[in-house]
């Protein structure tokens, strides 16, 4: 397998332009840890992007960062930390759950669009992008967007590159608006709910003036996260309690902290049953996530865990035939949403449609902007569909 | 400024156009009559008035579909309107264009607190849809100036921003989905109650895409809890550059304050002659800083937030302290833009330019406007960088309007030049069109334009917006 390493913007349009000329395919790497989601990409070559690696500016009294794509997530996270600021949307580090190694890039969290349990209050990835530098699959170098906190000028295409997977161009450097790091942060833990009632109490904490950072059920506890200036996560922690419940106990600090980075990294499902065990990720209304498990669990054995205030269930399911895909996709259809399959063996991957069909003109449009943005279909081929 | 010549065949076939419309639209969602379009003739940006060929009013998305296929068979334009408050002429027509206007769609069709969100017709005007949700505790939380008018159909086309974006975001941040009518004239959802994408985030290019992909009938939006209480605290600083460079301090310091807001001493003197609002006559720029929470929480913030100001000696520091102070100290800078009216005509722009870089602008601003001879006043949302320099001018005497847009053109670069961009919540409309080249490299345009062929192969919705016309003249002739 043939690796390009291009060392800047100029030697990845280049690399992309020669593969456009020879129509060889790429496969588009970043640090190679979240590699296996989508479909499996058939390609002669990788097109590393490790090499475009550093921050190019950051301003802290102006919440920008500016990044090459090849950046470490880890030293985004450090240069940020060190001014005290943080990634709003607390990617997900997907190498547990994966079974992967290697160091998470920034590009790559951008490319499959990964947020954390922050998304509820903070946004998304694409909430957090002010703009966006990517090489087109003619080999062109597109700017969209900037850094600055607002911008309508033109389409936004950012939005649009978060979450490509690759397929419209290789991303060469990102523009993010970031945020201070809360003062503190503290976990309200309700012990040995159910999950219809954790998402009912979740919303209702939701509902709350509060300013929930953090709504979630591991498989074990209802968990709500307050963070902020310490004062007022005092304030609004026992605000809470009251608004709960005496039953929900409080977590602080680091035993607050470690709590949520097992949910962001979905790590209650890291283990394995039988030998195996094929991952679905459900995006659906916050209110469907528990019914919509129990009517899967009617056909299937399956675990699950819930964060986004039930919006975001993770599904563990034996991987035998097709992972479940009819019976999940069943349920998902008959309720609105979407599930994506996210761990699975190549070969299973390769057989069930990994993401959920777009209805007709929605895949029209999906078509015709890979088309455009990638005339020879050499960015990661088939990722997506 | 320059608009595509009417194409002969279309005006030549209105009488057609009109009976197919209204055959499907029944006669009163038609308008044809001259006198009757002279209302749809411009938006906000009154400078530019063209009377479109007709108006349809649908009542459904079906309705709506049924006017983009009668129209696509036809070969002619769609402009979108919702409620006609564009600043950049989003809205404004051409003689051969039909306007698709959604006034009368405006029913609220779910409110879902649990899951926070609320279903609209995009005919709503901003404001109502807080009205909707406020008396459970609920806000939607994009607050344009025009909010009390403004259609969230265009608040959609524009990505509209507001005062309190610092904290909660524009309207892509609050939009979960849309019902869309295409360019082929089918009906379309996109996102909805979920909370991320299937696929690519259509949703996101659909926001801030100026009515150029679809005409979005209905959104998904979120709604949020209301928060305990809010409280701005007022300062007025000796020169504007000492404004913006406590801005920027405020912002390092780790608080982040729901609004910044700026005025500098000419739009000071205009709003307190008009509002009343007791700001300091004295000073040459204030800040309106506002937190929320309760009581407790926003002494906490409140006291970091004084620091900062107190290294910058304001000459002023008033800490609101009543519900009626709160109001006053908004009322001012709510009624800035009514108020800057007295002064004369204004064109209103909306770079947005880094944080840090808000004095140096600030400062080429007031040096651009005396090279013209013309006044500047400066309102904006300081917190995100996001300036409206309004240019004051007399639009009845001969050559002042080409001047002040000289003048505005001269200001939008700067604020590009300084790492700024040339619209930060009003879009580009016809307004900025011409400026996209210094913005972006003809291969950025060219993707972006990518993009719109997709959606709408003909060029049918809105075609003469954002792009320079001849950078997008191949691809509307198409």
């Amino acid at each position: 397998m043939t690796v390009l390493a291009p060392a800047n913007e100029a030697e990845l349009a280049e690399a992309v332009a020669d593969a456009a000329a020879a129509r060889s395919p790429l496969e588009i790497r970043g640090g190679g840890t979240r590699a296996a989601l989508g479909r499996p990409v058939q390609a002669e070559k990788t097109l590393s992007t490790a090499g475009l690696s550093g921050i190019s500016l950051y301003e802290p009294g102006a919440l920008t960062l500016v990044v090459k794509a090849g950046t470490p997530v880890a030293e985004v996270e450090a240069a940020l930390g060190a001014q005290g600021q943080m990634l709003p949307f607390e990617p997900m580090d997907h190498r547990a759950l994966l079974g992967t190694e290697g160091e998470p890039t920034i590009g790559g969290a951008v490319a499959c669009g990964v947020s954390g349990p922050r998304r509820i209050q903070a946004g998304a990835c694409r909430d957090s992008m002010l703009g966006v530098r990517f090489v087109n699959g003619r080999g062109e170098v597109i700017k969209s967007g900037g850094r600055v906190m607002k911008n309508v000028t033109g389409y936004d295409l950012p939005k649009l590159i978060c979450g490509s997977y690759g397929t419209l161009g290789v991303i060469s450097e990102i523009s993010f608006k970031v945020l201070p790091k809360p003062e503190a942060e503290a976990t309200l833990v309700c012990d040995g709910m159910d999950a219809g009632g954790a998402v009912e109490a979740l919303a209702r904490a939701m509902g709350s003036p509060f300013g929930i950072t953090g709504a979630a059920h591991d498989g074990q506890a209802a968990l709500v996260r307050i963070e902020g200036l310490a004062g007022s996560v005092t304030y609004r922690t026992g605000q809470l309690q009251n608004l709960l419940g005496a039953q929900w106990r409080v977590l602080e600090g680091t035993e607050s902290a470690g709590r949520w980075r097992a949910v962001r990294d979905v790590t209650a499902l890291t283990g394995e049953i039988g030998g195996g065990g094929a991952i679905w990720r459900l995006s659906v209304k916050p209110s469907d996530g528990p019914a919509a498990v129990a009517a899967i669990q009617k056909n299937l054995e399956a675990e699950a865990v819930y964060d986004w205030a039930g919006g975001l269930v993770w599904l563990r399911v034996p991987e035998a035939g097709d992972a479940g895909a009819g019976i999940v996709r069943a349920e998902i259809a008959a309720r609105g949403g979407h599930a994506t399959l996210i761990r699975a063996a190549d070969p299973t991957r390769a057989g069930v449609e990994v993401f959920q069909p777009e209805p007709a003109p929605l895949a029209r449009i999906a078509r015709g902007l890979r088309a455009k943005f990638d005339p020879e279909g050499i960015l990661n081929p088939g990722k997506m569909g | 400024m320059e608009m595509p010549l009417p194409s002969r065949m279309i005006l030549d076939q209105k009488a057609t156009l009109v009976a197919r419309l209204a055959e499907a639209l029944g006669a009163d969602g038609v308008i044809h009559a001259e006198t009757e379009l002279r209302a749809y003739e411009c938006d906000a940006l009154t400078a530019y008035r063209c009377p479109p060929l007709a108006v349809v009013l649908p009542r459904s998305t079906e309705e709506v579909a049924e006017a983009v296929k009668i129209c696509a068979a036809m070969g002619v334009p769609i402009v979108p309107r919702g409620a006609g408050t564009s600043l950049a002429g989003g809205s404004l027509p051409t003689a051969d264009s039909v306007i698709l206007g959604v006034a009368r769609m405006n029913q609220v069709l779910e409110i879902d607190y649990p899951n926070r969100f609320i279903r609209v017709e995009t005919g709503m005007t901003n404001l109502s849809v807080t009205g909707a949700v406020e008396g459970a505790g609920f806000f939607y939380a994009p607050d344009p100036s025009s909010q009390l008018a403004c259609a969230i159909s265009g608040n959609i086309a524009m990505n509209s921003g507001g005062a309190h974006c610092l904290k909660y975001g524009v309207t892509t941040n609050n939009l979960m989905g849309v019902k869309l009518v295409t360019a082929a004239g089918e009906i379309v959802e996109v996102g909805g109650a979920h909370l991320d994408p299937v696929g690519y985030d259509l949703l996101g290019v659909i926001c801030g895409s100026e009515g150029q992909l679809g005409i979005v009938t209905e959104a998904t939006l979120r709604i949020l809890a209301s928060p305990e209480g809010a409280r701005p605290v007022l300062m007025g600083f000796d020169s504007s550059e000492t404004a913006g460079a406590c801005v920027a301090d405020i912002i390092k310091s780790g608080v982040i304050p729901v609004a910044i807001e700026f005025m500098d001493k000419l739009c000071i003197h205009a709003t307190e002659d008009h509002a009343h609002a007791g700001y300091p006559l004295d000073v040459e720029a204030l800040l309106i800083v506002e937190v929320e929470g309760s009581g407790s929480e926003i002494e906490e913030q409140l006291s970091t937030i004084k620091e900062v100001a107190n290294r910058h000696e304001p000459m002023v520091l008033r800490e609101s302290k009543s519900e009626a102070e709160s109001a006053a100290i908004w009322l001012g800078r709510k009624s800035a833009f009514g108020a800057m009216g007295q002064l004369g005509d204004y064109i209103c722009l909306d770079g947005t330019v880094p944080v840090s870089e808000l004095p140096r602008v600030l400062k080429g601003t007031a040096d651009l406007a005396e090279k013209y001879g013309l006044q500047v006043a400066n309102v904006f949302h300081a917190g995100d960088g996001n300036m409206h320099p309004l240019i004051i001018f007399n639009a009845n005497a001969p050559g002042e309007l080409e001047k002040a847009e000289a003048l505005g053109a001269d200001i939008l670069r700067l604020c590009v030049d300084a790492g700024g961009c040339l619209s930060g919540e009003h879009g580009v409309g016809v307004e900025k069109r011409d400026l996209m080249e210094h913005q972006y490299a003809a291969e950025d345009l060219a993707q972006q334009m990518d993009v719109k062929d997709v959606f709408d192969p003909d060029w049918m919705f809105n075609p003469a917006k954002v792009f320079p016309l001849a950078a997008s003249e191949g691809r509307r002739g198409a």
